[in-house]
């Protein structure tokens, strides 16, 4: 099977690109190596839309942060993804006033505009702001999103238009041939003429496979604590403190899922180290109290990190001089999940159309349709929907209230949920205050069903990572 | 619909109450989110059951069945796979179930039966990576004895509460080896009975004073470093130590689960994380009650069943307006006393059973019982430890004020 375009990496990046590319009379392939799309960074990042006001002026970030930026709250609408834009703040105490300066100056350079405001203007936004808080920098345009139900609609939308994707399909090795490339997976070998590397933390390594272009990546681990969706009250906005070298600091933040986060640190770890350890949780609770005054830790539901890649100051998004049609993203760490539309435009609109005429067709579809969430509607429209699928009240979830109809959908998706973490993922069912306690063997027995595959051969998520091993007595 | 009792939860408690109010003469309508009755009582196949209550020793679901008959002989109506997502001030009631859709249920009279969920391995902070074969210990028992599956071969538990206890049992029993029982603090906070029958008895090691430092393992569990506490709590680095296993049950508390009231006006106890409550366990809101664990966690289900009774038997008399309640007697803990339940008596006839739990384990100790200046009751206790709940009776005719527990 020949492809126009195959995109390598399931992450937010990999994904707004294949749905770009779903948009042209291209065959486009993305291959994953794990058994679902958003299973690195794209799932365990802030979930922010940044301003992007402390971009440096002039870079790949600067650019597509405030492009991305721009197109976040109409692709959160048209895919149906969680979006808030409740705004952000860098809170600073007295001696912070002439960085917030300096800030906002940079991004009236990248074209941002923000305002400094005092603490009594704070307050009116943010009432548990810490105490040693003076001003503030306030961005009004930034935004919180699910990254990972983002990754996963993106996905499913490329799907819709007519783009495949095979899971837990792995580059083992990429050759170019006199016809393009070969890609070797697990899953088979797919051939293609233009190869895209957005394969996150293992981009540099997809590079060294093919011979392309050497680049360095140092990787990041951020540590979060995820708080109960009681606390979510307790803060309006994105509280950032002051940048440093390290980036944009340990922030305090709603989730557009109604949770609240508190984290990222930036810890030196070996790419996919994503053990939490206890020094990335006391760098929070430390750093938090300067900026939020609420932090309730007996609310934590969940430990999480995700781990960033970074390759020097910038993106790097690029034609390889050394391969000829291959593309190749390297170090898209934050703003990368703001920029990932913008990024997918270019990569498609000023990097494969150098390879591949771009011929739009015909009635792509746009907008996703509207995910039931039952315990969300008015009592006609759920008694209707329960009238004609008693799923729709069967709550599997007790916590996040999700139904087993949800579920189902989920399961029969365009992007199937085939684990008990991609389930979580599109529907919540877990992600609540007893952390698939009650719901995960439900779960488990609705996904054996499903799937038609025994109960211990249904994974969490990962590979052999099975929850049920073996039936009892079976080795008696 | 409209009933005179509306029980959320068809647990021990839940069906205790539902047939207490229905003895009454109420109507009453039992909710349950789960297939069937029963609740956690179905996935507790293990014997030990209704030693108190029965006077014989029963399984879990034995113990529910006796009272599923029972209500199946009664007009309470039962709705199955019915979820209670919001409670009104004026205790209307919605609930999802697919059988009716989307209802509301008018009641007089509302009895909280929700118990209990576990403590997970976030809430504890657990560090490390989050791979599969780290369970709660409640969650491995539903998929051990519900599904029929088991978990994992080689299993290391952290905490020592019962669940915990009957689970390293239930693992040793089916063919795994638990390896290594982790207690934080310097005492079980399970029953004796258990460490003897699930853990002595199959020479499984229980350290107390340890806890997790680390776990390891992407995408399964491969094995967790554990050391020695301080006696802050705090692991000692030095005494760290790494062993292999693929399975960790978390049995690490037990939380009231009273998420679906907390938009409700109830005075809470930060102690039990339940509500505060009368002697006919009636919360601060008026017709609003609460038994089982959703009020405080229980150690034997016996103790479920006799104060959810008193729960429904009152909610019947509130629904009729016949609940007699006056000045209410304050009933406070202290020295030692961790909580008391009820926290509030009226005087009267007859008298009053008062549950207490301890804080720490300890021996020889007095409990001394005040009501106003006078002493009421004193027993002296051998051994008290804070897995276990104790109970004393208090005569009415004796009541003069505030009532105190003390230990001395």
């Amino acid at each position: 099977m020949k492809y126009d375009v195959i995109v390598i990496g399931g992450g937010v990046i990999g994904a707004a690109v294949l749905d770009e590319l779903a948009r042209y009379k291209l065959k486009a392939l993305l291959l994953e190596a794990e058994d679902d799309v958003a299973t690195g960074a794209s799932r365990a990042n802030s979930g922010i839309v940044h301003a992007g006001y402390d971009c440096k002026p002039g870079t790949l970030k600067a650019r597509f942060n405030r492009e991305g930026a721009a197109m976040m709250e109409k692709l959160a609408y048209e895919l149906d993804v969680p979006f808030l834009k409740c705004g952000s703040i860098v809170a600073a105490a007295a001696d912070g006033l002439d960085a917030l300066k300096e800030l906002r100056e940079r991004g009236l350079k990248n074209g941002i505009p923000t305002e400094i405001i005092d603490r009594e203007q704070i307050l009116k936004l943010e009432p548990n702001v810490s105490e040693s808080v003076e001003y503030a920098l306030y961005a009004k345009q930034a935004a919180v999103i699910s990254p990972y139900k983002l990754t996963v609609a993106l996905a499913e939308r490329a799907v819709k238009r007519g783009a495949e994707i095979r899971l837990e399909a792995a580059a083992e090795s990429i050759e170019k041939t006199d016809d393009g490339f070969m890609v070797k997976t697990p899953k088979g070998e797919f051939c293609a003429d233009v190869v895209v590397n957005a394969a996150g933390g293992g981009a540099a390594r997809i590079n060294r496979l093919l011979g392309a272009e050497e680049h360095q990546v140092n990787y990041q681990r951020g540590d979060y604590f995820v708080l109960d969706t009681t606390e979510r009250k307790k803060i309006n906005l994105v509280i950032f403190p002051l940048p440093t070298k390290l980036g944009k600091g340990i922030l305090a933040a709603p989730t557009a899922d109604g949770n609240v986060i508190l984290g990222p640190t930036a810890i030196n770890v070996e790419e996919g180290d994503t053990a939490v350890t206890k020094e990335g949780i006391e760098q929070i609770k430390s750093q938090i109290t300067k900026t939020y005054r609420m932090p309730d830790y007996r609310k934590v539901i969940r430990l999480y990190s995700g781990v960033r890649a970074i390759s020097g100051e910038d993106f790097v998004i690029q034609k390889s001089a050394l391969v000829n049609g291959f593309i190749y993203l390297i170090g898209i760490c934050s703003p990368g999940l703001t920029a990932a539309p913008a990024i997918a435009k270019h990569v498609v609109n000023e990097l494969i159309s150098t390879y591949k005429p771009l011929v739009l067709k015909e009635n792509t579809i746009v907008e996703l349709e509207r995910r039931v969430k039952a315990a969300h509607l008015d009592a006609d429209k759920l008694n209707a929907l329960v009238k004609s699928d008693p799923a729709f009240g069967r709550i599997v979830c007790r916590c996040e209230k999700v139904t087993e109809a949800e579920v189902l959908l989920a399961i029969r998706s365009a992007v199937p949920a085939t684990t008990i973490d991609a389930v979580k993922r599109r529907v919540r069912a877990g992600m609540g205050r007893c952390q698939g306690g009650f719901c995960a063997p439900r779960i488990l027995e609705i996904l054996s069903r499903e799937l038609k595959i025994p109960l211990n051969e249904v994974k969490k998520g990962g590979k052999d990572s099975f929850i049920a091993m073996s039936k009892i007595k079976e080795e008696l | 619909m409209r009933y005179d009792v509306a029980v959320i939860g068809g647990g021990p408690a839940g069906m205790a109450a539902a047939l207490a109010a229905q003895k009454k003469g109420a109507s009453v309508v039992l909710l349950e989110r789960d297939k069937r009755l029963g609740g956690i009582l179905n996935q507790c196949i293990h014997n030990g059951f209704g030693l108190h209550y029965f006077g014989e020793e029963l399984t879990g679901p034995e113990y529910a069945a006796r009272f599923i008959e029972k209500i199946e002989k009664t007009d309470v109506k039962v709705l199955l796979e019915a979820m209670v997502l919001d409670i009104e001030p004026d205790l209307t009631l919605t609930a999802l179930c697919p059988s009716e859709g989307l209802i509301n249920i008018e009641a007089s009279a509302v009895v909280l039966a929700m118990g209990c969920r576990e403590r997970t391995a976030g809430a504890i902070n657990l560090l490390g990576s989050r791979p599969a074969g780290v369970y709660t210990a409640g969650m491995a028992q539903k998929i051990i004895n519900g599904s029929g599956y088991l978990v994992g071969k080689k299993a290391v538990i952290l905490g020592s509460g019962d669940i915990g206890l009957i689970m390293a049992r239930r693992l040793t029993y089916e063919g795994a080896e638990v390896k290594l029982v982790l207690e934080l603090m310097p005492y079980s906070t399970g029953l004796k009975r258990n460490i003897a029958q699930c853990l002595d008895d199959f020479q499984i090691p229980l350290l107390y004073s340890h806890t997790i430092t680390k776990i390891v393992g992407k995408p399964r569990l491969t094995g967790l470093y554990y050391a020695e506490v301080d006696e802050k709590l705090r692991p000692k680095p030095e005494t760290e130590k790494f062993i292999e296993c693929d399975t960790l049950l978390l049995s690490v508390g037990l939380i009231p689960e009273n998420d679906l009231v907390a938009n409700l006006d109830i005075q809470m106890s930060p102690i039990t994380a339940g509500a505060v409550v009368d002697e006919y366990r009636g919360t601060s809101v008026a017709g609003l009650f609460s038994a089982g664990n959703v009020l405080h966690v229980h150690d034997l289900v016996d103790n479920v069943s006799a104060e959810a009774e008193i729960a429904g038997a009152a909610a019947a008399d509130y629904a009729a307006g016949k609940l007699k309640t006056d000045e209410k007697i304050a009933v406070t803990a202290s020295g030692g006393v961790r909580y008391a339940l009820p926290q509030y008596v009226y005087r009267g006839e007859g008298s009053v059973k008062i549950y207490f739990r301890v804080g720490e384990a300890m021996r020889n100790k007095r409990l001394v019982v005040t009501s106003g200046s006078k002493t009421v009751f004193t027993k002296r206790y051998f051994v008290l430890s804070p897995g276990e709940m104790e109970s004393i009776t208090i005569n009415k005719s004796e009541i003069e004020g505030n009532i105190e527990l003390k230990l001395e």
